[in-house]
């Protein structure tokens, strides 16, 4: 026993597996205890924020102290977050019209990009090629560009008893404060989704949601295929004919097509996330059953359970401590299968409209449908769905290492 | 290893061999169907083995003796045929009468190695042998006695056993694990079903010897599969031929091997060049 465990460990597929899992897993126990509370809360009102932090504009406005900073490249960087890429390419259009090597344009420097287009903009200079539409834009994109500089302090006033503004402080364009000093900040790593929760919140929930489906389902798979397939394969005769018929019965209808069929007729109301996970696992023992079978039907007649037999040991006993034990590596692999086609099984569910009712818990397939349906894709919202995707993949990745791990130590002539 | 001849017993027995029938069949058949195509591995036998006796069943590999021994055992079903027990037809249709015949009848099989769970120790093994007859409730002393002699019978050390598993031993102390097995069930009828093919050479005479002595503690029945005809010979009261799945030919051994019938059995006998001597240790186990 021990031996076996060193050897498992030993393995190098299997403790690779084992160590992403024990990574996700432990971020799942772990994270919500640095960031507490609902992970379904709206916190954005808008679709899709994209990752980054969020810094509350008030109370840096309303911060305590004002630092002067004097940057030699603020004022580029000012300039440069408000030229917007398609901004930077109307000038470049503009500029090789009025015969600039496109070599010597540098869309992305915009220090040498600005300088350059002062040195050549002419608001009189007119192009046969340009229609008005264009030249209107290229004088916004200046006027624009101009107003930046011009170095005017920001006013906050704040309204008198009387009705009317009173200035109240004044920012200018060197005053910094300190992030520490900002009393909300807010960091969104993966952005926010389409209702305007914290993606990588939710999918930290999403996930150990969507692990206990998988363990669900795969417990049940497991138990219901172990124990059919156990009595079939040893007590054989006409048990075998009838739990065969069955297992016959649900390997013509596909599992998935059953698995639809169940959940739409059950409907949205019932569907919670241990539904589904039973449902799943009900729908999916078929394979279990007949591999075990295989395996008990080679055992049934070996001397060692022949011995047990002889020593006036019941069937019970029997499959317990003389079969049970011989398949248990393989009991082990195909739960682990279980439990990996269990999750993927809940996002297929999900991404069509089938899977865990939606409002109380995430999963990560319902994480898959909304961003779907949001059309997340569409709108460039990556965060939305890839990692979801990437997270989906890594646990299925894991999870058939550690399979493949089990196997080369259990059937050592699939080595090399 | 014992190197003395396993004395004179077995041709004391062989006079007085005439006891009750304890163990008989008629037209036992085992057909096994893979396929479609059907292979009769025991093709309609009948036999008669009597209290005390030591059987022999000789064939070669594949004659279907293993079968035979399964079926008598009642751990295959059989496809044709009777088989009675006592002098009553055999009913071993439920869990407790299974259990009671198994306490009459029990057996070596084969291969050592495979015939252990490899998840239980040792000392779970032979605990089961007195749960089997009733001796469960025993105080703890006296079951570790009853195993300790039993262990010795097979001059093994029950101390040096105890929290091992069986496949720590080698071939033939497992095979005299399995003996011990016997001593402490002591059924009628012994079935060994080659107990001593798989294991080495050196060994052998041992495991013989033990089971010789086995009987003459006991006065159990014991049927004993080989393809040695020689040692046959040698050990038995009675001798049965088995060539693909039929009983060619039986009777008392000196009848049987000294005038053979069959081809068959002629064509055993005449391989074992030296039958008609003494038995030589040396010679037949030495290589
Ligand atoms: N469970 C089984 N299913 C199908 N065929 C079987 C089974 N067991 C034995 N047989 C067949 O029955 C025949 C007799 O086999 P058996 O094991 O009884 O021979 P044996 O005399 O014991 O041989 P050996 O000396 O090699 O042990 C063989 O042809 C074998 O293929
Ligand atoms: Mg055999």
């Amino acid at each position: 026993m021990k031996n076996t465990l060193k050897q498992v460990f030993g393995s190098g597929q299997f403790m690779m597996g084992f160590v992403i899992i024990s990574l996700i897993v432990l971020t799942i126990i772990i994270y919500p205890l640095f960031n507490p509370g609902n992970p379904l809360e709206r916190i954005g009102i808008g679709t899709f924020f994209k990752p980054g932090t969020y810094v509350s504009a008030f109370d840096t406005v309303n911060a305590r102290q004002f630092y002067t900073l004097n940057l030699p490249d603020a004022e580029a960087k000012r300039v440069g977050s408000k030229l917007s890429p398609d901004d930077r390419v109307s000038m470049m259009e503009w500029l090789v019209a009025a015969g600039v090597s496109e070599e010597d344009i540098d869309i992305e420097d915009t220090d040498s990009f600005v300088q350059l287009w002062w040195d050549t903009y002419d608001p009189n200079v007119r192009f046969d090629s340009m229609t008005t539409a264009f030249r209107k834009k290229i004088g916004r994109i200046d006027v624009a560009l101009e107003g930046i500089l011009e170095d005017m302090d920001v006013i906050i006033a704040k309204e008198g008893e009387d009705g009317s503004l009173a200035q109240s402080s004044v920012v200018a364009g060197s005053d910094y404060v300190n992030v520490a000093d900002v009393a909300n900040v807010r960091f969104l790593p993966l952005g926010t989704d389409n209702f305007g929760r914290d993606v990588l919140k939710e999918m930290i929930s999403a996930c150990r949601t969507s692990l206990l489906i998988g363990l669900l389902a795969g417990a049940i798979a497991t138990l219901i295929g172990l124990t059919l397939g156990l009595l079939s394969g040893y007590i054989g005769g006409i048990v075998d004919d009838i739990i065969m018929f069955v297992t016959n019965l649900f390997t013509v209808i596909p599992g998935f097509v059953l698995l639809i069929l169940i959940s739409f007729s059950i409907g949205q109301e019932q569907r919670g996330a241990p539904v589904v996970a039973i449902v799943i696992g009900l729908t999916s023992w078929v394979w279990t059953t007949r591999s075990v079978r295989a395996q008990v039907v080679s055992l049934r007649n070996r001397d060692h359970v022949n011995l047990s037999k002889l020593s006036g040991h019941s069937l019970l006993r029997i499959l317990a401590t003389d079969i049970l034990p011989y398949i248990a590596s393989y009991v082990i692999m195909a739960f682990i299968l279980q439990v990996c086609s269990g999750i993927l099984a809940e996002a297929q569910l999900s991404m069509l409209g089938l899977g865990p009712k939606t409002t109380e818990i995430p999963t990560l397939g319902l994480m898959m449908y909304w961003a779907m349906a949001y059309t997340a894709h569409l709108g460039g919202a990556w965060w939305a769905y890839f990692p979801v995707v990437i997270l989906i993949a890594l646990i299925s990745f894991s999870l058939n290492l550690m399979n493949t791990g089990l196997d080369q130590v259990f059937n050592p002539q699939l080595r090399d | 290893m014992s190197e003395q001849a396993p004395t004179a017993l077995a041709s004391d027995l062989r006079q007085d061999a005439t006891g009750i029938p304890v163990l008989s069949g008629k037209g036992v058949t085992k057909v096994f169907e893979s396929g479609g195509k059907k292979n009769v591995a025991v093709d309609h036998v009948d036999f008669e083995f009597r209290q005390g006796e030591l059987v022999s069943i000789v064939g070669e590999s594949g004659s279907g003796k293993t079968t035979l021994v399964k079926m008598l055992l009642g751990l295959t079903a059989i496809s044709e045929g009777d088989i009675y027990y006592m002098g009553t037809k055999r009913d071993i249709s439920t869990r407790g009468k299974k259990k009671e015949y198994w306490k009459g009848i029990q057996a070596i099989f084969q291969d050592p190695f495979s015939s252990y769970n490899i998840f239980h120790k040792i000392d779970a093994v032979l605990l089961d042998c007195l749960n089997m007859r009733g001796l469960g409730k025993l105080p703890k002393e006296k079951k570790l006695e009853l195993i300790t002699e039993a262990c010795s019978f097979v001059n093994l050390k029950y101390a040096e056993l105890t929290n091992k598993y069986p496949f720590e031993l080698s071939g033939g102390q497992q095979q005299r694990l399995m003996i011990a097995r016997i001593f402490l069930l002591k059924p009628r009828i012994l079935l060994a079903d080659e107990p001593t093919s798989m294991i080495d050479a050196c060994s052998r005479a041992t495991i013989l010897d033990m089971l010789l002595n086995l009987r003459n503690e006991t006065g159990m029945m014991i049927i004993f599969v080989t393809h040695d005809i020689g040692l046959a010979y040698y050990i038995s009261d009675a001798i049965y031929i088995m060539e693909r799945g039929k009983f060619v030919e039986h009777g008392k051994a000196d009848q049987v091997i000294l005038t053979p019938t069959a081809d068959y059995t002629k064509r055993l006998v005449n391989d074992v060049p030296k039958i008609h001597q003494p038995w030589d240790f040396s010679v037949n186990f030495g290589k």
